[in-house]
């Protein structure tokens, strides 16, 4: 029996919707991922020890275990403490704080790596610690590593595929609910694949034009 | 508006690196409108002196006072942050490097403070950059980043970001040293245009000419403390220090 593609067009509506999800995921959890990231590179370079030692502990859990746990405790396990969250807003969350860790790292070694002559300028002209790090630091050291944090974008649109196990009918999903349907796995998951493909390369495109945008200005 | 003879008073400052002391007791008074250079061989403690004067770099001991003011009170780590912020609004602060803020362009580099700190309307701010930026004559690259503008333009937009705090006193930490010789005249008319204007100033520098034709006095420095003092025509022409008469003897050698 070999590849037959021909069932594929009447379940399209299902894989599509399925990217729909994929790409509304990705999107959310991407922006939550940016803004934490700033966040956590923040409270771990400046804030005081006792918010930045639990912090700590928290950013080595989300990077030293597997994504796929964190999505069961964030999604199975608080609704054990009275915090039952859709299945989608858990995936959310946990990808997103998953990959603000990552994005904090790199955004912490370019923040050390701003030029001291940045700070000082920016507080001679009387701006505080603080108002020089939001307003000269930290933009300029977000654009300086714009392309890696782009990189763990595209990890986190692979990893996506993830939040199928707590019941989100993403990309992955949808093609499984279809396979079951049909008994046609190769053909449904190479269009998976083929999808997954497609908006990873419209990801790239829309990196591209951030970073051409941002280096006009460096 | 106290004390014109002491507008900027500098008593008894003290540096010390662990035990290496870097500024040894100085003391230096500065009127309103007066322009000082301080020259010296490097190490000498003269970049240290005038980033002490907007505490930079902090004192170990002493006290600099301006318009009456000691920038560098003793007050409780929010009470001094506040007050320090306010007091570098007041001094203007011009680097080597020029320190230019790569994501804003010459407008916004100018505007960003006091459109911060002074709450400027969005109409009040654009006319602060138009005045300062012509002030400068950068008023053509307005909306230009640094990395368009050459090094001569950068220290010019430097400059009107520090006026546009409306500074009291100006501070210039060697602002021609890392230009091209062709484009330091540039900057120099700029600042010539700040002393007809009788700004306050006090300039760290390698240029012995300029400090001659532009200041009022010159400070001769030499491992932390004041060696000699004057009018640039006796500083320059008639030396008492032998330390002093070495170090023009070689730097206008070496000028050659």
């Amino acid at each position: 029996m070999g590849l037959d593609f021909s069932v594929v067009p009447q379940y399209l509506d299902i894989i599509l919707l399925g990217c729909a999800w994929t790409i509304g995921i990705t999107v959310a959890a991407a922006v939550l991922s940016f803004f934490g990231g700033i966040i956590f590179a923040v409270i771990a370079l400046y804030a005081h020890w006792a918010i930045r030692q639990p912090f700590r502990l928290i950013a080595w859990v989300f990077m030293g275990t597997p994504l796929l746990l964190q999505l069961f405790l964030i999604y199975f396990g608080l609704v054990q403490i009275g915090i039952d969250l859709p299945a989608f807003i858990a995936g959310i969350i946990g990808l997103g704080l998953h990959f603000a860790v990552y994005n904090s790292e790199l955004i912490q070694t370019a923040i050390l790596s701003v030029d001291k002559g940045q700070m000082e300028a920016a507080r001679t002209v009387g701006l505080s610690r603080s108002q020089a790090l939001r307003k000269v630091v930290i933009p300029q050291a977000v654009r300086a590593v714009i392309p890696p944090i782009g990189n763990n974008m595209i990890a986190l649109l692979k990893d996506s595929a993830l939040v199928s196990v707590i019941g989100v009918s993403e990309l992955t999903l949808s093609a499984q609910r279809v396979i079951g349907r049909t008994y046609r796995p190769f053909e449904f998951y190479l269009m998976a694949a083929a999808f997954y493909y497609v908006i990873n390369l419209g990801m790239e495109w829309v990196l591209r034009k951030i970073e051409r945008r941002i280096s006009i200005s460096r | 508006m106290t004390d014109q003879k002491n507008f900027v008073e500098i008593r008894h400052a003290q540096k010390a690196f662990g035990t290496l002391e870097v500024l040894k007791d100085i003391s230096l008074n500065v009127e309103r409108g007066q322009i000082v250079a301080i020259i010296g061989p490097s190490g000498s403690g003269k970049s240290t002196l005038l980033r002490a004067i907007n505490d930079l770099d902090p004192l170990t001991g002493g006290e600099i006072i301006l318009d009456g003011v000691q920038v560098n009170k003793t007050l409780p780590h929010r009470q001094y942050e506040n007050h320090i912020n306010e007091m570098r609004q007041q001094i203007g602060m011009v680097f080597q490097h020029f320190n230019l803020f790569p994501h804003m362009t010459a407008r916004e580099n100018v505007v960003m403070a006091p459109k911060m700190l002074k709450g400027l309307s969005k109409e009040d701010a654009d006319a602060l950059a138009v005045e300062q930026l012509d002030k400068v004559g950068m008023l053509e690259r307005i909306d230009y980043y640094p990395s368009q503008l050459s090094g001569g333009q950068k220290q010019r937009v430097a400059i009107a970001r520090a006026l546009a705090m409306k500074p009291k006193l100006m501070l210039f930490d060697e602002a021609t040293s890392a230009l091209d010789p062709e484009l330091v005249d540039e900057v120099n008319q700029v600042m010539k245009k700040l002393a007809e204007e009788h700004m306050t100033m006090i300039i760290v520098t390698h240029e012995m000419d300029f400090a001659a034709a532009v200041c009022d006095r010159v400070l001769f420095m030499d491992q932390g403390v004041v060696v000699e003092e004057g009018p640039p025509e006796v500083v320059f022409r008639n030396p008492t220090q032998e330390r002093t008469r070495e170090f023009l003897r070689k730097h206008l050698a070496g000028a050659k």
